[in-house]
């Protein structure tokens, strides 16, 4: 396993008192926390952080990952020490309820899993419904349009016969319906945790979310797209091809359009009842003058033409 | 080889309804919680007679990031209702800008 160094994770110095680490890990939770950030793995992120916190904000785990060689770096190879006894010092009562975070192998081999919440809180019952889990999935935004299969791997824990929790790797294949939108979850039936006696096992909660697309943008089931266009093709109209994700289509751009139009291909969004639109928003993009000739077209246009783009900005 | 199974769900937001106890359950969390999220807005029920409350799927998601923001962050309710209120502009606003910004 890999050494995580949890002063560097939450940016404190291996002195800082406990009110200073609880203030820095506020502070990067706050930056980095998976509902909040738009940073790129600000999952991963918050997963080290929530981590780092939840040893070092107790004093107890605190002091024993002091003990470890201060030298250590993270990512360096890491093996538990021989005389470490985890299981008796850390039982699974000392974690705290977070439930963004599922800790590294690393935590785990120093102090043991997290047992499940409610092992301990429905004690004395013999049926008990499994919780429900919850976890992601991306897809492409063509995915939504046909309809797709995703293995998917997920990490379950369960109790074995003595109590104590078991970490399994599960994959699972699943089908994406058409039309799924960003962000929408789907629910599948009895695939969360295990049930305790004839509990039932719990439900799997799947959330999707789309890949970013290299032109596409969505939202709800509408697309949005910016698309080039040359001056004399909003000028004059045109029909230019634009690829969709259902195929490529005849795109009637009217004469006398402009940069910053938008025009509206109904129905051809993400498929439903109704099915989304796209809507394309017009770029011109004027050609570079890199020849005599193309020149003179200009200088023809600036003596030809009455035209003052700043007119509005003129009082 | 064995022939693998695909599993089959459904989309929660499109076709789903949650009682309380449904709502509990996914989120972990007991029923008095989820009431607290009613009194406070950030999710309504369909049906509003206590013991018939129906809630719409999407109201799953919210009931999510609330509980994520009260545990990791520290929040209270209400602060979490404002912070998921706040999201939704943001999420928004970040999706007119990424529009415009191709």
């Amino acid at each position: 396993m890999e050494y995580k160094d949890y002063y560097k994770i939450i940016s404190s110095k291996r002195d800082a008192s406990q009110e200073d680490i609880k203030r820095s890990y506020r502070k990067l939770a706050r930056k980095y926390h998976p509902d909040i950030s738009s940073e790129n793995n600000a999952e991963g992120k918050f997963k080290d952080l929530a981590e780092a916190y939840e040893v070092l904000k107790d004093p107890k785990k605190r002091a024993a990952y002091d003990r470890l060689d201060p030298n250590l770096k993270s990512g360096q190879e890491f093996h538990t020490p021989p005389n470490w006894d985890s299981a008796s010092e850390f039982n699974s009562d000392q974690f705290s309820d977070i439930n963004s975070a599922d800790f590294s192998d690393f935590f785990s081999g120093l102090f043991g899993q997290r047992g499940r919440r409610e092992g301990s809180n429905q004690s004395g019952q013999f049926n008990v419904r499994g919780q429900d889990s919850h976890a992601k999935a991306w897809i492409d935004l063509e995915d939504a349009f046909y309809g797709a299969n995703r293995r998917i791997n997920l990490q379950t824990q369960n109790l074995d016969n003595h109590g104590k929790v078991q970490t399994k790797n599960r994959s699972l294949n699943i089908k994406i319906p058409k039309g799924i939108k960003d962000g929408q979850q789907i629910r599948l039936a009895g695939q969360g945790q295990q049930g305790v006696g004839h509990g039932g096992n719990g439900d799997l909660y799947l959330q999707i979310h789309f890949n970013a697309h290299s032109f596409y943008r969505a939202e709800e089931r509408d697309l949005h797209i910016q698309l080039p266009v040359a001056p004399w093709e909003v000028v004059l109209g045109a029909i230019v091809k634009l690829t969709t994700p259902s195929g490529v289509v005849d795109l009637k751009i009217p004469a006398g359009s402009n940069s910053g139009n938008k025009l509206r291909l109904k129905g051809r969004g993400i498929p439903g009842d109704p099915a989304g639109d796209i809507y394309v928003t017009l770029s011109v993009s004027v050609p570079p003058a890199t020849s005599e000739k193309a020149k003179a077209l200009f200088k023809e246009m600036a003596a030809e033409l009455v035209f003052n783009p700043r007119a509005s900005m003129e009082g | 080889m064995r022939e693998e199974i695909i599993l089959t769900g459904i989309i929660v937001e499109e076709s789903t309804f949650f009682t309380l106890e449904e709502l509990s359950h996914a989120s972990g969390k007991p029923h008095e919680w989820i009431v607290a999220l009613v009194e406070e807005g950030v999710i309504e029920p369909v049906v509003n007679r206590r013991q018939d409350w129906l809630f719409q799927g999407y109201c799953l998601r919210r009931v999510r990031i609330i509980q994520r923001l009260e545990s990791d962050l520290g929040l209270n309710l209400p602060g979490a209702a404002l912070a998921l209120q706040l999201l939704d502009e943001v999420e928004t606003l970040r999706n007119r800008i990424a529009v415009l910004e191709r």
